[in-house]
């Protein structure tokens, strides 16, 4: 018998802000609100309609007034970069339940002020400012390498095959006018590239820069007459172990073990159903270690799991088809736009990048310090 | 052995992990221990994340383990460690169980001369007047 919230909602709208990647003149609201009216212009509904809100970074408070929204289902889960991921299994709920029928869930970061997260300082609450900041754990580089080392010598994972992650997601960022970063690379590129904390070089990390997004999903009673196709929600799954690296029960398995089987689950899908991932890829690392920790691969497996070009154009499982955060864009928190890629694949508007016959996508977004994941199944029929 | 011109983060003493800090200030490696499941756990807190209890206590630890994992930080993580750079940080495994964060002193940074695994033990680095920093060194 199928999940009871299996197909209980429709992804209706996605869009990014008017502008991505250098926006020096644009505060972070601008960028939420950008993203929440392209977005849904690109439903087909009107702003009036919208009775459930949800974002992170910010309060949904400040979201909603400036957009002149009054929602009777609120959600500011603020876990990291999943929260966005996160936040559609929550307007699943809510729609399922009759809280809600459109929920408009917004992301927004600019340099110029509010939306960025603060880094330490004399909060006592804030326990990686106690015990990570003083020896120099300051910003995701350090954690993340930290984790990747783990899996490296416990596997025997290389830096070459960490690179291959790059390499294919350049190749996509190619074929993608909104990337970013689009000169091809080779594995040497990476390799080669400024040095940040080993084993991470500057190429195996992902982008800073100003963006926003958003998305709208919406009931399925309410998704009948949308201007475009919808894409259902299949699934949803979220889990979070730790927030500190140090404090993570495995560096070399991500809450994804549980987001993961939770969401496929849910879904009733295998591996072998998923036409397309999006993988939040903050670093090389993230993308490794999230394939093994939702089962594509055994443990200890992802480095050849992630090479010969499986991960590519024309490779058997097309993932970060957008660039991904590392060559297309990344402005803290990425989640949103594993999601709004996700559906324009599923929808079939991807250009020289589409992947033939997308029928279903499997995102995986990832916050913190590896600590908190969100994982979706969607489809397009 | 206070640095008038230390400019790295300083953590900050509360009610909660003021004996914590103390033993590190006395070069002593004090963890909370819980009297229920009797095990230690890091970082100092009043629950034990372990089993739940509140009956919790302190102990001192031997102040040996290895290392976890660790990573060169090559870029500084923020100005006031540009002139550390390259230097060595790690999550050290007590022998006691507990994991915590840390950095390697008394080797290169060098990939080629840590290795996950590493024997280790605790040295302390007094950064203020009341706060001396858990760091680890190889075994001889």
């Amino acid at each position: 018998m199928a999940h009871p919230l299996y197909r209980g909602a429709v992804i209706a709208g996605v869009d990014e802000s008017d502008q991505i990647g250098n926006v020096p003149h644009k505060t972070s609201l601008q960028l939420h609100a950008e993203a929440a009216m392209n977005a849904l212009a690109d439903a087909g509904i009107d702003k009036s309609e919208v009775d459930g809100i949800a974002t992170a970074g910010v309060s949904t408070l400040q979201i909603a007034e400036y957009l002149g929204i009054v929602p009777r289902y609120t959600d500011g889960t603020s876990v990291g970069g999943s929260s966005f991921v996160i936040h559609v299994g929550h307007a699943l709920e809510a729609i399922h339940d009759g809280r809600a029928s459109v929920v408009l869930i917004t992301h927004g970061e600019g340099h110029l002020g509010g939306g960025r997260r603060p880094r330490g300082g004399e909060d006592p609450s804030n326990l990686a400012a106690q015990y990570e900041a003083p020896f120099g754990v300051l910003g995701p580089p350090y954690a993340y390498a930290l984790a990747c080392m783990r899996h490296m010598a416990q596997y025997g994972t290389t830096k070459e095959q960490l690179a291959q992650i790059a390499v294919q997601e350049r190749q996509w960022a190619a074929m993608n006018p909104k990337a970013l970063m689009r000169d091809p690379i080779t594995v040497e590129d990476v390799l080669n590239s400024r040095p940040i904390c080993y084993p991470f070089n500057l190429l195996d990390c992902c982008l800073v820069t100003d963006a926003g997004g958003a998305c709208v999903v919406v009931s399925p009673e309410r998704a009948r007459d949308l201007k475009k196709k919808p894409v259902w929600v299949l699934g949803a799954g979220e889990a979070h172990d730790h927030a500190m690296i140090s404090q993570m029960p495995d560096l070399t398995r991500t809450p994804a073990q549980y987001s993961g089987p939770a969401a496929m689950g849910m879904a009733g899908v295998t591996h072998d159903d998923i036409d397309l991932c999006m993988i939040y890829d903050s670093f090389t690392y993230t993308v490794l270690v999230t394939f093994e920790s939702l089962g594509f691969c055994k443990p200890g497996e992802g480095g050849a799991f992630v090479s010969n070009g499986r991960l590519g154009p024309g490779g058997a499982l097309p993932t970060n088809t957008n660039g991904g955060g590392l060559s297309y864009t990344h402005p803290g928190m990425y989640g949103m736009f594993l999601i709004i890629e996700a559906v324009r694949q599923l929808r079939g508007e991807c250009g020289a990048r589409q992947v033939p016959n997308a029928r279903i996508a499997l995102v995986n977004g990832t916050g913190g310090s590896l600590s908190s994941t969100g994982t979706l199944i969607l489809a397009a029929d | 052995m206070t640095t008038p011109t230390y400019t790295k983060p300083i953590p900050m003493i509360t009610p909660e992990n003021e004996r914590y800090w103390q033993g590190c200030k006395a070069h002593e490696l004090w963890l909370r221990y819980c009297n229920r499941c009797q095990k230690p756990y890091f970082y100092p807190r009043d629950v034990c994340p372990l089993c739940g209890g509140r009956d919790v206590t302190w102990r001192r630890m031997s102040g040996r383990g290895t290392i976890h994992t660790f990573a060169i930080a090559q870029r500084a993580p923020s100005p006031a460690f540009r002139d550390d750079v390259p230097f060595i940080i790690a999550i050290v495994e007590l022998e006691e169980g507990p994991r915590m964060m840390t950095n390697i002193v008394g080797v290169a940074p060098d990939p080629a001369a840590v290795r996950v695994g590493m024997p280790v033990e605790v040295v302390f680095e007094d950064i203020t007047e009341t706060i001396a920093l858990p760091k680890f060194k190889p075994v001889a």
